[in-house]
């Protein structure tokens, strides 16, 4: 479908809408029309809305035909598929980008760390990870977020805790009333997991400063930056690399990425304005 | 590959074979002080008796003494405004939620008349990055059927580098016809390659003579003696690696202390292919409409991400193009992104000249390996 017009979107329903924080929310996407194909975890759709224009949004959970995409309000667009309410038509153009390639994990221990909206691609991810549960050895998520009640998924969140087969750490930035848990940066909580090189496999996802500082942390403990995924942005406009705004380096990371491993990423990552 | 001879009104009658046969006949003219390429319907709009003088910063067209027509070096356009617009609609919509209309396009049937080596690369360049991945450009696939009459480059521009990108003075593969231009006391004469099957069909109906050997020879000696009068010379040297290394350079600052951010270079760059998006609604906000067209690296917000822009300085935005175009592309492609047409150097309002800045770059990365050592 996409060979004659990679630009053109096809329709989608809001038929959900669930508040995650004062300025995120998870929208449910029905198809209108004919559905997109299977998106798989790590890869991210452009969503239009009307009027207003397009961005790049990374899916935030796999549900048949269903899209599921988590917003954060911060630019004209993003504050304008935020406020979608059910009912509300849009547009979808994708699945496009790399993939957290989940399957190849199996076997190894996942340590997930998620910094704010970070939490949202890699969300697909745990879940994958519980459906197959037996399937990996450790599943940990090391998850940030500026204050308690910033945090997305929070019922589910409290749900892995509960669960004696995933280890929980979270942390916020600072103190705040009512939080007994720690405070600080992902990478304290972090550096208290126990993490066997061998056997891990790090998903990564959140503001560039935190990625970096997590990947050097897992380095540190002799995890391999092949094996250290983590989950980058840049300005996308087209999504199928033909707009040449995502550049990072070598990469178009709309078709290289966004999901690409830290042995790539660092050199990249390190050159200011690259 | 059998070799013919055309005179001046073999090349009309070549226009008008071409137009009979539904093609909109692109080629260079003279307008505005400058050679440009417009749609074409007679031999007379080419320039003959027209040059060009071309240095960085500089363009000036220049009277010659002979009527030669393809004596000239490229211009301030490509072939590019052609077969990817410089703004064009992509689909509309509207706020009833009725679905999304791709913008239809009325595409010509192109006949480019007058492309160099340098300029069929380019072409080649830009399919790869437009219509070479998972997912082509329509606009582009609807618009490349092309018939492509390429002219030999035996008058290479004071800004010209193809020789040592290896995309000229002779064109390369890809045409329909090529022709060499002749002009001598024996008369004002095309020298005539047949490439392809449909440039036999069309060139079969041009009266033309066998070229004798004489002929051909000169016009082959015109040729390979541009190829040692180039302007200008990429060093001999792998650029990707270069650019790679060159990524923390000191360099880029003192370019950036001349470059002016304008993106003329990115506009004139015949493989420049980056484009930004625009929504409009009108007046009732009933309807939508979604524009493409072109951008740049060297814009701000080209590079804008929520909470700022990632290339903020001058530098890191002409180390993106430069990076971009003469290494990254490789990563990215599969090829280099600049094909020696020189156009960047001539239109660059101070004369940033990018042979000479990668020299310098290739000197700093080897200097720097030798102090590593």
């Amino acid at each position: 479908m996409w060979t004659a017009e990679p630009m053109l979107p096809v329709r989608y329903r809001v038929t959900d809408r669930r508040a995650e924080t004062a300025d995120s929310a998870t929208l449910w996407l029905e198809p209108v029309d004919e559905p997109l194909p299977a998106i798989e975890p790590g890869q991210f759709t452009m969503l239009y809305a009307y009027g207003v224009g397009e961005v790049p949004i990374s899916v935030s959970g796999i549900e048949d035909d269903t899209l599921v995409h988590t917003i954060r309000a911060v630019g004209a667009v993003s504050r304008a598929l935020h406020a979608a309410r059910p009912g509300t038509v849009i547009g979808a153009r994708g699945p496009f980008g790399t993939t957290w390639r989940v399957a190849d994990a199996i076997g190894r221990d996942l340590v997930v760390v998620a910094g704010g909206i970070g939490l949202a691609p890699l969300r697909p991810v745990v879940v994958a990870a519980l459906d197959l549960r037996p399937s990996f050895a450790g599943v940990t998520v090391v998850a940030g977020a500026r204050a308690p009640e910033e945090f997305l998924f929070r019922d589910e969140l409290d749900d892995w805790a509960k669960r004696d087969d995933l280890e929980l750490r979270l942390t916020i930035d600072k103190p705040a009333p009512g939080w007994d848990g720690p405070v600080g940066f992902v990478t304290e909580p972090l550096a208290e997991v126990a993490v066997d090189p061998l056997r891990t496999v790090a998903f990564l996802c959140g503001p560039e400063p935190m990625m970096r500082f997590s990947a050097n942390l897992l380095l540190r403990k002799g995890v391999p930056a092949c094996r250290i995924l983590v989950s980058l942005e840049r300005n996308m406009k087209c999504g199928v690399g033909l707009c040449g705004h995502c550049q990072l380096g070598p990469a178009l990371l709309c078709r290289d990425g966004p999901v690409v491993d830290y042995a790539y990423a660092e050199p990249l990552l390190s050159v200011k304005e690259l | 590959m059998s070799t013919a001879t055309i005179d001046v009104d073999g090349l009309g009658r070549l226009i008008d074979v071409l137009a009979a046969d539904g093609y909109q006949v692109i080629g260079p003219t003279v307008r505005d002080g400058a050679i440009v390429l417009a749609e074409l319907d007679s031999v007379d709009q080419l320039p003959s008796g027209w040059g060009v003088e071309v240095g960085p910063g500089e363009y000036r067209l220049r009277k010659r003494a002979d009527t030669a027509m393809f004596a000239h070096s490229a211009g301030p356009q490509s072939w590019k405004q052609f077969l990817h617009p410089a703004h064009r609609k992509l689909w509309s919509t509207d706020a009833e939620g009725n679905g999304f209309v791709p913008a239809v396009e009325e595409v010509p049937k192109y006949a480019f008349l007058g492309v160099r080596g340098c300029d069929l690369a380019a072409i080649g360049v830009l399919g790869g990055v437009l219509a070479g991945g998972r997912h082509p450009d329509g606009s582009y696939v609807r618009r490349r059927p092309l018939f492509v009459v390429g002219v030999n480059c035996t008058e290479p521009g004071g800004v010209c580098f193809c020789a040592s990108m290896g995309t000229g003075p002779a064109v390369g593969p890809g045409y329909d016809l090529v022709l060499t231009e002749l002009v001598d006391d024996d008369g004002h004469r095309f020298v005539v390659d047949v490439g392809s099957a449909q440039g036999r069909r069309i060139f079969d109906r041009v009266p033309s003579r066998e070229a004798p050997a004489d002929e051909v020879g000169l016009a082959q000696e015109a040729v390979a003696s541009a190829a040692g009068r180039m302007g200008r010379e990429m060093p001999a040297t792998d650029l990707a690696e270069v650019v790679r290394d060159s990524r923390e350079s000191p360099l880029w600052d003192d370019i950036a202390a001349r470059c002016l951010n304008c993106a003329n270079c990115t506009l004139v760059c015949p493989t420049c292919f980056c484009t930004t998006t625009e929504d409009v609604t009108d007046l009732t906000g009933e309807h939508a409409e979604r524009w493409q067209r072109w951008s740049s690296c060297f814009e701000l917000d080209f590079s804008y991400l929520h909470g700022g822009e990632v290339r903020t300085s001058g530098a890191s935005r002409y180390r993106q193009w430069l990076s971009h175009k003469l290494g990254t592309w490789y990563d990215q492609f599969g090829g280099s992104g600049c094909v020696g047409c020189g156009r960047c150097i001539a239109w660059c309002p101070v004369g940033i000249d990018l042979t000479a800045e990668a020299a310098r770059l290739s000197a700093a990365a080897k200097g720097s390996v030798d102090v590593d050592r």
